[in-house]
């Protein structure tokens, strides 16, 4: 029997390596994910640990408040406070650092270097070692800055990762460009060497690398003081023992925490953003063997249908059931180990190339972390054997259950009812509508949780009964193949209709992914729609000033703009993160979003007021609707802030506004801000122009004021939408190019089942051949055949998609409030798929088109 | 003598002025061989045969005699080694397949042992296929007649499925005069019917020769099914051997007896593709 299966599996290389490649397709994507993200984490851990020194000392908070984002402490340690921790006998060594936040590569051309998700890193240059007792950084060219400060013209001398010079194109030697986050705003600084950090690679950070006088005159006006210190533990003390002997020596506000600690707050950190990348390719890899599933289903339906009066032989000669399924199975597994084994193999290259792609996104991961490790190994295995022999199973008892008799007929295509489908079909439709239903009208929980349960329930039913759903639109085809290209089209439409389970299952990948797409398509013109919506209400200003990656930029800016003629309002916003304080006075977990804002900012928001006023002066402050109500503060309360570095503010609240997307949490005096100990800096700045002038006179104005800081950009409420819609577009568009490979191993399905169908219908095609078929019409008769298929999948998967992006929409009407449907991107995705019917036809019809007229009658 | 210059319909053939008795196709020393050196296989071995037209010929050889090679390369299936094939005045040797589909769609109807119809047609859209392939109007009153000859009025809207061999056979002899072709090739029409069926069909081609004038070519090892003709040929080792005109069954059954006997004792290898 072994033997048996060994030979079927031979004869029919060209169907199982077409299958093959599904599962080939599905395997080498989930396993370069698992490679991919393994290496990005390893990267992440290499790098965090390489460069974390035994005990780091920090102003209170640091671990709660997310660096830059957060408002920038002015806090400074003396150096006597280096000392005072030097002299400590636990303490090896201590040295000051300076990290400078919001500084910017600029690239020999004038554009910013980097800036588009990793940070750009400012610090000082010290020797200290780190944890694992190594130097965090390598030169890879040059020297390392001289001890000196600044030249008289105010240059400095920097170190540059290699990527960063690359980037910007230059060498040592030559002079770099650099915008500073406050203070002198232009700086130029000659490169004397190139560094990477020790672990390998940068993970994409930018980094600038100064002397310590140097970091401290850009960064903290020339003061001799550190933002952080690094500290090394004698011979034989614990991080912890570290820790505690430090911390008897600090000045109030500042911690130290160990070199652990602060690892695992990074690694933290990272993972959850890593976390998401992760989970996102993950999705799409398992969408992608999911299909291949489908394939392989349908290949093994059609080979052991091909095959049934072999399998009914087999049964007359004496074989058992069992012996029959398993004899198909054995033929899966054999498969399912060739292709996963190819598929792993591809997906080790494939991981190479998304890191290549991240790499040049500015992600830069170390190809000696992309590689196979034992888990992802076995769950790539796991998962191709598995969907391989699961999706090979319906189909291998299928096989079994044909009757020995069946060998000695002649027909042996037996048709099955499609009732018995149908009807369950039906149930499940009907069962996903009472999800769908039961979400929408307000069952407890997540509507969209609800809609999406019924919609997965939704696909299945039309996987299981697009053999009954679809014959509308075949009958369609039908009537317009047939009027449009007479009998060659009358019979490809025909061919479609012939088996409706296999044109049905044939389809489904294809409408799988194109349900997906149709989906997301609608999300995204919705969100684009509801964008536009909240836009147009909230955007009051006539213009808004801001940071392409929304980082403070320095107030020199909006000193600048102020300047502008023709400005009626301004008003300017500083967002920062603080932590409430409790009744007992203890903060409470997590951060509200304050914003400090001048004066003039209610006249150009005019906040909806529920309670009290939206103006405040002094101490006062305006909490938005929700977060009175989670924090249960009304007009009257007090509200103490605490900011990083330690620094309180107590306010009291004077009104409540409702919520709105351009409101912050807290409203609070821009002025009350320096109180809070925190560095001066805009998040964005709000105009009104002045009655008369011309708002796109101003806009260039202003755009030419701003142009100090190149990140900085001035928005007026079209471009602002459109920023906002191409961020929403970019992800689509990643979305898509995901989803591409479902659509891809889809079009092999239908490729599959036509070649299959060819072979089957030898005879029928001679047939045609001989009483005047011409090998062109023959070819069309293929491809038209594959665009009935294509074309079904598409109809089914877009309407199941569309009608599930709108329900989506429905149910998550509160944050998409307007409903998008995108036409044009539909129209598209239909014409896509007669294109993707026309390419999975080449080869089939190609080959029906070649087969000998004489041989093929003659085929039995 | 039935049928002289019986070429029925329109067409431009039938202006040409042709001594009678007019060849539907002419095979001129034909030659096929199959391998080369020692493995070479003669399957036709000089054959020159006239198909008279206007008249029903069998073809009949035991296995291996060249018999379907022969009716192959006259069809256009397949093309030999060297010699001419001339469907009408059109010599096959200087046609590409385009032009050989052309010439099969509009002047050759074929029947099968196998039958061959396409199953997800119904036995009307059968019959009219060769039609609708060259895009041609077809005679409503040769449909109609030719339907009633074949007896086939009421199944006209079935698939092949749904009908009988027989029932489907007939279908292919009506498919195969429906676009009223020069000639019609017939290969072991019967071969898979029982013999009430197998005598309908004939009894069909032999009324379409006798009443409509069709020429016919059959391939048959059957000596009833050749009785029904009006030329028997006979091929042997890719040989034209014997010929009979308007033979009974029990010569054709001695002439062939004697053929197989022949070819046993020679013990040569058995040329050619049975088919």
């Amino acid at each position: 029997m072994l033997r048996l299966t060994l030979r079927n599996l031979l004869a029919r290389k060209v169907r199982l390596v077409m299958s093959g490649l599904s599962v080939i397709l599905g395997v080498a994507f989930l396993s370069g994910v698992l490679v991919f993200s393994n290496g990005l984490s390893s990267t992440f851990d290499a790098i965090i640990t390489g460069s974390t020194p035994d005990g780091v000392v920090r102003p209170v908070g640091s671990a709660e408040f997310d660096g830059g984002f957060s408002g920038q402490s002015d806090l400074t340690l003396q150096p006597e406070v280096v000392d005072r921790l030097a002299a400590l006998p636990e303490v090896a060594r201590a040295d000051g650092d300076v990290d400078g936040f919001g500084m910017s590569l600029l690239g020999k051309d004038g554009t910013v270097v980097g800036g588009t998700g990793a940070p750009t890193l400012a610090f000082n240059r010290t020797d200290a070692p780190t944890m694992d007792g190594r130097q965090a950084l390598t030169l890879t060219s040059g020297r390392w800055p001289s001890e000196a400060g600044l030249a008289a013209d105010g240059s400095a001398e920097i170190v540059l990762d290699d990527a960063a010079a690359k980037a910007g194109d230059y060498r040592v030697g030559d002079e770099v460009k650099l915008v500073a986050p406050f203070g002198q705003l232009q700086r130029t600084a000659r490169l004397v060497g190139t560094a990477e950090f020790t672990a390998g690679g940068t993970a994409g950070a930018t980094l600038l690398v100064f002397s310590t006088r140097a970091a401290q005159q850009i960064f903290l006006g020339g003061a001799d003081a550190f933002t952080r210190i690094s500290l090394t533990a004698a011979p034989g003390v614990s991080q912890a023992a570290l820790v505690r002997a430090a911390d008897r020596v600090l000045p109030e506000n500042y911690e130290a925490a160990t070199g652990d600690t602060v690892a695992q707050e990074s690694q933290d950190a990272i993972g959850t953003f890593l976390g998401v990348i992760n989970t996102f390719l993950l999705v799409f890899a398992i969408i992608a063997v999911l299909v291949g599933g489908f394939i392989i289903v349908n290949t093994f339906s059609i080979l052991v249908a091909q095959r049934t009066r072999e399998l009914a032989l087999l049964r007359a000669l004496g074989a058992g059931r069992g012996q029959v399924t398993r004899s198909v199975l054995v033929e899966a597994l054999a498969m399912a180990l060739v292709a996963t084994t190819a598929g792993v193999g591809i997906g080790w290259l494939l991981a190479r190339g998304l890191a290549a792609i991240f790499r040049s996104l500015g992600l830069d991961i170390s190809s000696d972390a992309l590689d196979l490790t034992a888990p992802a190994l076995i769950a790539s295995y796991a998962v191709g054997v598995g969907v391989t022999l699961a999706a090979a199973y319906l189909p291998a008892r299928r096989g079994a259950k044909v009757p020995p008799v069946a060998a000695m007929r002649t027909d042996t295509a037996v048709e099955r009812p499609l009732g018995r489908r149908t009807l369950v079909g039906t149930i499940v439709i009907a069962l996903g509508a009472g999800l769908v239903i039961t979400g929408l009208s307000g069952a407890p929980g997540s509507d969209a949780a609800w809609v999406g349960t019924g919609a997965v329930l939704w696909i299945l039913a039309l996987i299981g009964t697009s053999s009954v759903l679809g014959r509308p639109v075949l009958l369609g085809c039908r009537a317009l193949f047939s009027r449009l290209l007479g009998t060659p089209g009358r019979l490809a439409a025909e061919n479609a209709l012939r088996d409706p389970r296999r044109t049905g299952a044939t389809a489904s990948a294809l409408m799988i992914g194109l349900a997906l797409v149709s989906t997301i398509g609608v999300l995204a013109a919705s969100l684009n729609s509801s964008i536009d919506d909240l836009v147009d209400e909230q955007f009051t200003a006539d213009l808004l000033v801001r940071d392409s990656t929304f980082l403070p930029f320095s107030t020199s800016v909006g000193d600048a703009v102020e300047k502008v003629p023709g400005i009626g309002t301004i008003s300017r916003q500083q967002r920062v993160d603080a932590r409430v304080d409790g009744a007992d006075g203890a903060p409470r977990p997590g951060t509200v979003d304050v914003g400090g804002v001048s004066g003039t900012y209610s006249e150009i928001y005019r906040p909806d007021v529920v309670a009290g006023t939206a103006r405040f002066t002094g101490s006062e402050a305006v909490l938005a609707q929700g977060e009175a109500r989670s924090l249960g503060l009304g007009v009257g309360d007090r509200l103490r802030l605490s900011f990083q570095g330690g620094k309180r503010l107590d306010l009291r609240v004077v009104g409540v506004v409702k919520d709105a997307e351009s409101l912050p949490d807290v409203l609070v005096p821009l002025e009350r801000l320096a109180d809070a100990g925190l560095r001066r800096q805009d998040t964005s700045i709000s105009i009104l122009v002045a009655p008369g002038s011309d708002v796109a006179t101003v806009q260039k104005a202003v755009d030419d004021a701003a142009s100090v800081v190149p990140t900085v950009g001035v928005f007026d409420k079209v471009s602002f939408a459109e920023d906002l819609r191409g961020q929403v577009n970019q992800l689509l568009y990643l979305i898509y190019a995901l989803l591409a490979l479902a659509i891809v191993i889809a079009v092999i399905g239908i490729i599959n089942t036509l070649g299959l169908s060819v072979i089957e219908r030898t005879r029928e095609i001679g047939l045609l051949r001989a009483i005047g078929m011409s090998r062109a019409a023959l070819r069309r008769m293929i491809t038209l055949e594959s665009i009935a298929i294509a074309v079904l999948g598409a109809v089914l998967g877009l309407g199941l998609g569309v009608l599930v992006g709108v329900l989506l929409q429905r149910s998550l009407q509160a944050d998409l409030t307007s409903l998008g449907v995108p036409l044009g991107q539909l129209a598209v995705f239909l014409v896509l798929s007669v294109v993707v019917g026309v390419v999975a036809a080449v080869v089939p019809a190609i080959r029906a088109a070649r087969l000998d007229v004489l041989r093929a009658i003659a085929t039995e | 003598m039935r049928g002289v210059g019986g070429r029925w319909h329109a067409g431009d053939m039938t202006t040409s002025p042709a001594p009678s008795p007019v060849a539907a196709a002419r095979a001129i020393d034909l030659r096929k061989t199959y391998g080369r050196g020692d493995s070479e296989v003669r399957a036709l071995d000089g054959v020159s045969l006239d198909v008279e037209a206007g008249r029903f010929t069998a073809i009949m050889g035991p296995s291996g005699s060249g018999k379907s090679t022969l009716m192959h390369c006259l069809a256009a299936l397949d093309s030999p080694t060297s010699g001419q094939v001339i469907i009408g005045e059109t010599d096959l040797s200087k046609l590409r397949d385009k032009a050989l589909t052309a010439l099969r769609r509009d002047q050759i109807g074929f029947v099968f042992q196998a039958f061959n119809l396409v199953p997800t047609l119904t036995a009307r859209e059968n019959i009219l296929l060769p039609l609708s392939l060259a895009g041609r109007r077809p005679d409503a009153e040769w449909f109609d007649t030719v339907v009633d000859t074949v007896g086939l009025r009421d199944r006209l809207g079935h698939r092949p499925s749904e009908m009988s061999g027989g029932q489907q056979q007939r279908v292919a002899c009506a498919r195969a005069l429906a676009s009223r072709p020069s000639i019609v090739f017939a290969d072991e029409p019967t071969g898979n019917l029982d013999s009430t069926s197998g005598a309908e069909v004939l009894n069909f081609l032999r009324r379409s020769v006798s009443e409509f004038g069709q020429t016919i070519a059959m391939v048959t090892h059957d000596a009833v099914a050749a009785s029904y003709c009006d030329r028997v040929v006979f091929l042997a080792d890719g040989r034209i051997v014997d010929e009979l005109r308007a033979p009974d069954r029990e010569t054709i059954l001695a002439r062939m007896s004697a053929l197989q006997a022949a070819a046993i004792a020679s013990a040569s290898p058995a040329p050619g593709s049975a088919v």
